[in-house]
């Protein structure tokens, strides 16, 4: 690691490999370490919180089946996990399942060293209590019955198969859990995952559909608000939401963003100190859903009034001709004071977004598709 | 009895060829797994199926039963199926 760096890394997982980046006191150089598993499919890569050092990656490659590397020194050694997130043999008369993907890793709370948790693609919800090294299926929801109704099959998921993602752990309680599913609507658990119950209420659904059927929500990415933990912001297939608990139902703050922009997306950021400020960066969910920026013209959007009112944040980014996407995992902020945003696109180009999107930055071109990006804090 | 590995597995078993025993091919896997701890999840699902993008042939012949008896002078080769881009 360079001596003079922020303390901050960027990790960047894409569809053939991951790479970190190292930024300086002013986030403006960026020290490039990779490739990692080049060749691999990358899902996600996540720094645990609780000791700075040690990273997970999610892997497979277009032939072997997924894993899960671990490294305890920031990259310079990897194992792969003793065992990694796999389904139970069916005791029961569901269909078996076999993980494709894992797609999702979340560190645990803080007072749980060690534990983490997965999310899969097909939906599943795995839990390690060993830093990663070997994974637990949670059958209260792999193997229950509604839950395997509300995921329907392969056929019925994203093109890049259905996904469990989202994972929130609420920082005031280890025992409160929170994911989405793609599709198969938002869960919430107050028993740390023995049992659960839907957060779906004043979510929208595609027209035509009926609103009250679980399996039809497909929340692209949920939030909590780190300051006020009982905020959660979601990015919807069919909106942007806010809920304030102990409230049930969503409210969809998406509603006053610009009619010619809408408000779909993948990715939804919170800001680390201020509940209020949120950022979404739109996709064009039009007639057969082209999933890029809308109008070729790629832009955050943010509130500062809890979604009141939205701002665009584009000085610095293309503003003509860029058609690609942001993914759902691939957009986030730091924690400093005042806090910067982070993107990586489908095309492999890797952006900060200063002041909090205000003037953003390339800090790296000609990476592959970028899937995941997180930015942590090294000790 | 001897199984030819793929490159995309040598980060496993370090060489191409490697010596393995078992009287069918998912016990050849367990065997496998043994000597070289995660490979057989890379090749073999958590419901004891191929995976997709695999093939496997012993003494030339295309094979998807892992249920397959083997003999200890067969050959198997595990290869990533010629697909995609």
């Amino acid at each position: 690691m360079n001596p003079s760096s922020s303390g901050l890394v960027l990790l960047v997982a894409t569809r053939k490999g991951a790479w970190l980046f190292h930024g300086d006191s002013q986030r403006n150089a960026w020290t490039v370490d990779g490739p990692h598993f080049l060749g691999h499919n990358i899902s996600h890569v996540q720094l645990d919180p609780r000791d700075g050092r040690t990273l997970l990656a999610a892997a497979k490659t277009g032939h072997l089946g997924p894993t899960v590397f671990r490294s305890t020194d920031l990259g310079q050694t990897w194992k792969e996990a003793h065992r990694p997130p796999a389904f139970e043999k069916p005791s029961n008369s569901l269909p078996a399942r076999a993980v494709d993907h894992t797609f999702w890793l979340t560190p645990g709370h803080t007072s749980e060293r060690d534990t983490w948790y997965a999310g899969t693609s097909p939906q599943g919800l795995f839990r390690s209590e060993d830093g990663g090294v070997s994974w637990a299926p949670l059958p209260a929801v792999n193997d229950d019955p509604q839950f395997r109704e509300w995921m329907g099959t392969v056929q019925d998921g994203t093109p890049d198969g259905p996904k469990l993602h989202s994972i929130i752990v609420d920082p005031r309680d280890p025992a409160h859990l929170l994911f989405g599913m793609s599709g198969g609507g938002v869960h919430e658990s107050s028993d740390a995952g023995r049992s659960w119950s839907t957060l779906i209420e004043g979510m929208q659904v595609v027209d035509g559909f009926d609103a009250a059927s679980v399996t039809f929500h497909d929340p692209h990415c949920v939030r909590i608000c780190p300051s006020h933990p009982d905020r959660l912001y979601q990015q919807n297939h069919c909106g942007i939401y806010r809920l304030d608990r102990p409230a049930t139902a969503w409210q969809r703050i998406g509603r006053s963003m610009p009619a010619d922009v809408g408000d779909i997306g993948f990715p939804m950021v919170v800001h680390p100190h201020d509940a209020d400020t949120a950022w979404v960066f739109p996709m064009d969910g039009t007639d057969v859903w082209p999933r890029t920026s809308p109008a070729g013209r790629p832009a955050a959007y943010g509130t500062r009034d809890g979604g009141q009112t939205w701002q665009r944040l584009d000085q610095g980014l293309p503003q003509q001709q860029a058609w690609w996407t942001v993914k759902r995992q691939a957009m986030t902020s730091d924690t400093l004071p005042a806090p910067a945003l982070y993107l990586g696109n489908t095309s492999g180009e890797l952006w900060i977004g200063h002041d909090g999107g205000a003037r953003w930055a390339c800090i790296a071109r000609h990476l592959p598709e970028i899937y995941a990006v997180e930015v942590a804090a090294l000790r | 009895m001897n199984v030819l590995v793929p490159s995309a597995l040598r980060s496993y078993t370090s060489v191409s060829q490697v010596e393995a025993t078992g009287d069918t091919l998912l016990m050849l896997f367990a065997d496998l797994d043994r000597r070289y701890p995660g490979l057989r999840f890379r090749v073999v699902d958590e419901q004891d199926r191929l995976r997709p993008n695999m093939r496997i042939f012993v003494n030339g012949l295309g094979v998807r039963d892992l249920d397959h008896a083997l003999q200890p002078t067969d050959f198997v080769a595990i290869v990533m199926a010629l697909s995609g881009g």
